[in-house]
């Protein structure tokens, strides 16, 4: 320990008036859990193992990748292939030792998420993807638990502060009183898929650790009841205020028994077009029919498709183009991963009611994958 | 009247512009109906609508320059 005593690392911060050393041992008492340890949970859980959080949990159950580390700041190349939440303790724990991790390397689920959560004060969701969204929300309400918002796309951000009552109006709201019904698979890209400028998670990030030292600490006034928009293009904030709605507690888990019957998987995909095929019977169906096959990725994007024949026509244009073509035969649509292929699929089947229309499950990244397994399978047979 | 549109993330890539004047609605309803006979993929789309920056559950009267944000959800982290 380099510290004189245990403020000492502390010092920019408690000698500020609002703070001092009272919000100090308030940090040092807290618990906060950081739900995922990627874009949003990196820079979060830097600020919040400064600040001098005493426990801090970490959820993930992903491992590093090489496309991560264009945000994901905590990790290197040599972190590849690691599980995160334990590469993000292990480097946490070298930055402040002071601090306690608890390491969680598991999917959160209904069945495991309220034992997890109701050890902590404070949940920060840095997850990637509406189930989770959705399930921390309702546990974090069951449990009442103030929880961070924080989500990304491209070059825009979102944060806000939910289930924590706003002291002045005694108003508290939460995730489904902004969005009720999760939106459709096919209309709702992920980072993968749409891309998402490196810094921005950095950013919001940032805001989410600076509003749960604020709750923990009691100094300003948090962001209950509000949904801050950030877009790092514009330079441009846009607040929402969020009041309670009507339907909101009907469709919320009521306790704990019915909350770990609820399916989220299945309600975030509920409406989710389930036309689609595996590369194998895509391969088949291509080989027996004359299928039209269609392109939906925007021009230039890779890898270039030359082992059969196709339309390109971009997502972006897709409906506009359409217009002027007729298609008789059965339909194949492709992207890169296969999520903006759901969306043309919905698009065709309403233009050419008649036609079967199918996605490539996976996208053409996942065909191509099983296309060089064969081709390897077939080159090593005697 | 008219009424200025604010639109974010997906949305804004479906309208192509970030804000917009609308001229012809009442109410929230027939600006989204209209919104959405001009921007067919709007349909298949969820999102949230403020009006004067408060999130609305249901139809709401419009005054002239009031302004309507449309805010999809995000799911990346």
């Amino acid at each position: 320990m380099t510290s004189l005593n245990k403020y000492h690392r502390y010092q920019r911060q408690t000698v500020l008036k609002e703070f001092g050393t009272a919000a100090q041992e308030k940090l040092f008492r807290s618990k906060v859990l950081v739900v995922g340890a990627g874009g949003l949970g990196c820079p979060a859980l830097q600020y919040l193992a400064a600040a001098g959080v005493g426990t801090i949990g970490i959820v993930d159950f992903d491992i590093v990748e090489f496309t991560n580390l264009q945000r994901q700041t905590l990790y290197s190349v040599e972190d590849i292939g690691k599980l995160k939440a334990q590469t993000a303790a292990d480097k946490m724990k070298a930055f402040n030792p002071d601090i306690l991790f608890h390491i969680h390397n598991i999917k959160l689920d209904s069945k495991n998420s309220l034992d997890i959560i109701s050890s902590y004060d404070v949940v920060m969701d840095g997850t990637d993807n509406f189930a989770t969204r959705y399930l921390i929300n309702d546990a974090c309400m069951l449990l009442n638990k103030p929880l961070l918002y924080g989500a990304v796309l491209r070059f825009e951000g979102q944060i806000g502060v939910f289930n924590m009552e706003d002291k002045d109006t005694n108003i508290k709201s939460n995730y489904r009183d902004l969005f009720p019904v999760p939106p459709d698979p096919a209309s709702a890209p992920s980072c993968n898929e749409a891309g998402v400028l490196g810094v921005l998670p950095g950013i919001i990030g940032t805001m989410q650790a600076t509003e749960v030292i604020k709750i923990i600490t009691g100094i300003g006034k948090p962001l209950c009841n509000t949904i801050i928009s950030y877009n790092a293009l514009t330079n441009l904030f846009y607040d929402f205020m969020i009041s309670p709605a009507k339907g909101t507690d009907a469709s919320v888990p009521k306790n704990k028994e019915e909350f770990e019957k609820f399916d989220y998987e299945w309600f975030c995909n509920a409406h989710a077009v389930l036309n689609e095929l595996t590369p194998a019977e895509f391969d088949g169906l291509r080989i027996q029919e004359k299928i039209e096959i269609i392109d939906v990725r925007e021009i230039g994007e890779l890898p270039e498709v030359d082992e059969f024949l196709f339309t390109q026509i971009p997502l972006s244009v897709f409906e506009n183009e359409l217009k002027s073509i007729t298609i008789k035969n059965k339909i194949v649509v492709f992207c890169q991963t296969g999520k903006r292929s759901l969306a043309a699929v919905k698009i065709l089947n309403e233009k050419f009611p008649k036609c079967s229309v199918w996605s490539l499950k996976g996208g053409i990244e996942a065909w191509k994958k099983d296309y060089l397994n064969s081709l390897h399978a077939s080159s090593i047979k005697p | 009247m008219e009424i200025d549109v604010l639109t974010f993330g997906q949305i804004t890539d479906i309208i192509k512009e970030a804000k917009l004047k609308i001229s012809g609605a009442e109410n929230t309803d027939e600006l989204i109906k209209l919104l959405e006979n001009n921007y067919p993929a709007l349909q298949s789309n969820k999102y949230s609508i403020a009006v004067n920056k408060k999130i609305i559950q249901e139809n709401t009267q419009l005054q002239h320059q009031d302004t309507v944000a449309i805010l999809p959800p995000f799911s990346g982290g």
